[in-house]
């Protein structure tokens, strides 16, 4: 079961990193997700999977019993998918004004932040009087 | 339980936190935001101020949320090295903000500038509070998501690219932080920092906590923009608006470093592994490659993007060298660097005004127009370049003593060559800006206004009153490294009753006895 779960993962991060190498906005996004998603599941394993009693302490008892499932990891993973789910919201968007606004999502075209006061910029006006 | 001194530690977050909702919900009235925004950050400042004087006179704060016992809620710790942090950057939160009364447009507040901002100073302040390393990846994400929003009030073409890029490489390495969490809880049982700096130093090195330790690295490097990783921010830095360029140039990166440094001294030790080696090497590279980088620009804004990357080299060797004596010069270089960077920022600001232009090729003859903003900008810049008597002298003097006595004279001979450069792209701009004949002659020369001054001159001040009484300061940098190198008392605030809270009955199967209270 374990090698099941590690292999799950496997898969997960190496197709999200896969994604994360192309070079259109879209795909790269795409790939963020399976990356964040690939981690959630690791935290998941990281809790130890197994146990399904659920974590109520009986009534009358003082503790949990032996077998109760972990609760922390759920917490974690409720935050990551919070988390992730807003900021892949956030980039979709950010793609989406991108292709409006510069007209590419291939990531080779967009060259508008690097032409900002580039070193290699023609002048329009010539430069004298140095010293 | 919670007397004022527990409760000073939540108010830095409390306070942007509160001023971000209340912002926004002033979303249509402008200058009522700029109202709310200026008391906040003066509260905030005195706030900051109160927490690192309690954190000098009594030691380590820390607060349990909810009362739960460490290490099943979240707690927040105040070090001396958080307390500085802090303390730091509430006057460049202040500064900025009068920066910001004059720099940024009303279309830029209109798209939302003042939440941003406010939450933007939340997640940092969380990020260098926070002592429970789940907690940290939440306010990372915190930071980012107001950063991206802040590249992009402007909205324009190179605003949007830059975002993207900038987005991409940090959403990467927060992924990246995160399976690192993962890993950490997998093999520990527990987020809380304390509590791993108690169990770590037991434990055999696993092939998963290496793991973790060397994404812990990468991703903390991605933040702090150190050699192979740094691309995003010369990409996306000079996009933004000077008064944001400043806020960011003087905490994003310093916040990873400061993760960094938080990691890899109460978790993990650097001894062994190779890590040692691994960060000295991207120490150097990241030292060189930022000031060659800087040396063929022409843009001011671009030219200290690229010492941002080479200053944080500096910091790493702190790290690399990892003596109590390098360790300590490193929390005095980020200190001294916070200021003098976002300094540098808010004069290249002043001098766009008072030239009209970015391009050193296109300025010219500012001594003659503008001559205090002459001497307002040596001292950031020379201070830089670590020339005596400015604070950049003490810390590059700290760290390079420090190297020397270790006997890596390579790395100090790195460290005084960038030094060297640094002072090379200082003096460019000098030349260019200030000394050349301007290049077109204006009838009148452009006014700079006073909120841009005043900032400059504040920050002026404290970089001077740095260099010129270090002594308190190297003495602070060496009671945060007390703490740093020997986490006792850092462990005993989070923990005040002797030994493990060991609930025995709560013990989880699959992990170890540790667990921890929800967290969002």
């Amino acid at each position: 079961m374990t090698l099941v779960y590690a292999l799950t993962i496997a898969a997960y991060v190496g197709c999200g990193l896969y994604m994360m190498l192309s070079r259109h906005a879209v795909r790269m996004i795409l790939g963020l997700a399976l990356l964040t998603n690939g981690a959630i599941f690791l935290i998941f394993f990281s809790g130890g999977i197994g146990a399904t009693t659920p974590p109520v302490i009986p009534q009358g008892a003082e503790a949990l019993a032996a077998d109760a499932a972990n609760a922390l990891p759920q917490a974690l993973v409720l935050t990551a998918i919070v988390i992730g789910f807003a900021l892949t919201a956030f980039a979709i968007a950010l793609a989406l004004k991108a292709y409006r606004s510069l007209g590419t999502l291939d990531v080779r075209e967009m060259q508008d932040a690097e032409r900002l006061g580039a070193p290699d910029l023609p002048l329009s006006t010539p430069v004298k009087n140095h010293g | 339980m919670a007397d004022a001194a527990t409760l000073l530690v939540l108010w830095p977050v409390l306070i942007p936190i509160a001023t971000a909702a209340l912002t926004a919900a002033l979303w249509r009235s402008p200058a009522a935001q700029r109202w709310v925004g200026m008391a906040s950050l003066m509260l905030l400042l005195a706030a900051s101020l109160a927490l690192t004087y309690v954190v000098a006179t009594e030691g380590v704060v820390a607060k349990q949320f909810g009362d739960w016992a460490a290490p099943f809620g979240i707690t927040f710790v105040a070090d001396p090295l958080s307390a500085a942090m802090i303390a730091i950057s509430g006057v460049l939160a202040f500064a900025v903000g009068i920066f910001a009364l004059s720099d940024i447009r009303p279309r830029h507040e209109r798209n939302g500038f003042h939440p941003l901002f406010h939450g933007l100073m939340a997640g940092v302040n969380g990020a260098f509070l926070t002592g429970d390393i789940f907690n940290l990846y939440v306010w990372f994400e915190v930071m980012l998501i107001t950063t991206l929003g802040l590249l992009v009030v402007q909205r324009g073409r190179a605003q949007i690219d830059g975002a993207l890029k900038y987005a991409a490489m940090n959403l990467f390495g927060t992924i990246l932080f995160l399976i690192a969490v993962a890993l950490l809880y997998g093999a520990t049982g527990t987020l809380n920092m304390a509590d791993l700096a108690r169990i770590l130093p037991g434990m055999e090195m696993s092939p998963g906590l290496t793991a973790s330790a060397l994404l812990f690295l990468a991703a903390f490097g991605i933040k702090a923009g150190v050699f192979p990783l740094f691309f995003w921010l010369p990409a996306s830095y000079h996009t933004a608006p000077i008064a944001i360029a400043a806020l960011f140039a003087g905490l994003l990166t310093k916040v990873g470093v400061y993760a960094a440094f938080r990691v890899f001294t109460l978790l993990f030790e650097m001894e062994g592994g190779g890590l040692r080696e691994i960060v000295a090497v991207v120490a150097a590279l990241t030292m060189i490659t930022g000031v060659f980088g800087a040396a063929i620009q022409w843009n001011v804004r671009r030219i200290l993007s690229f010492h941002i990357i080479s200053q944080i080299g500096y910091m790493l060797m702190g790290l690399a060298i990892a003596t109590p004596v390098a360790i300590a010069g490193a929390v005095f270089y980020i200190v001294h660097h916070i200021i003098v960077k976002a300094n540098l920022f808010l004069l290249a600001g002043a001098i766009r005004k008072a030239a009209g232009t970015d391009d050193l090729r296109k300025a010219g003859g500012l001594l003659k127009s503008h001559p205090w903003l002459a001497v307002l900008f040596l001292i950031p810049a020379l201070s830089l370049a670590g020339l005596p008597p400015l604070s950049g002298f003490w810390a590059k003097f700290l760290v390079i003593d420090a190297s020397l006595r270790e006997e890596v004279w390579w790395l100090a001979a790195v460290a005084l060559l960038v030094g060297a450069l640094t002072l090379f792209s200082m003096s460019k701009i000098w030349m260019e800006a200030f000394w050349k004949k301007p290049v077109l002659v204006r009838a009148t020369p452009r006014r700079v206004p006073v909120a841009f001054v005043a900032p400059i001159v504040l920050l002026g001040a404290v970089t001077l009153t740095i260099g010129l009484f270090a002594d308190p300061f190297v003495e602070y940098a060496r009671t945060a490294t007390a703490v740093l190198v020997d986490p006792a008392d850092y462990i005993a605030a989070v923990f005040p009753e002797e030994g493990p809270v060991q609930a025995a009955g709560t013990a989880y199967p699959g992990t170890a006895n540790h667990s921890q209270g929800a967290v969002e």
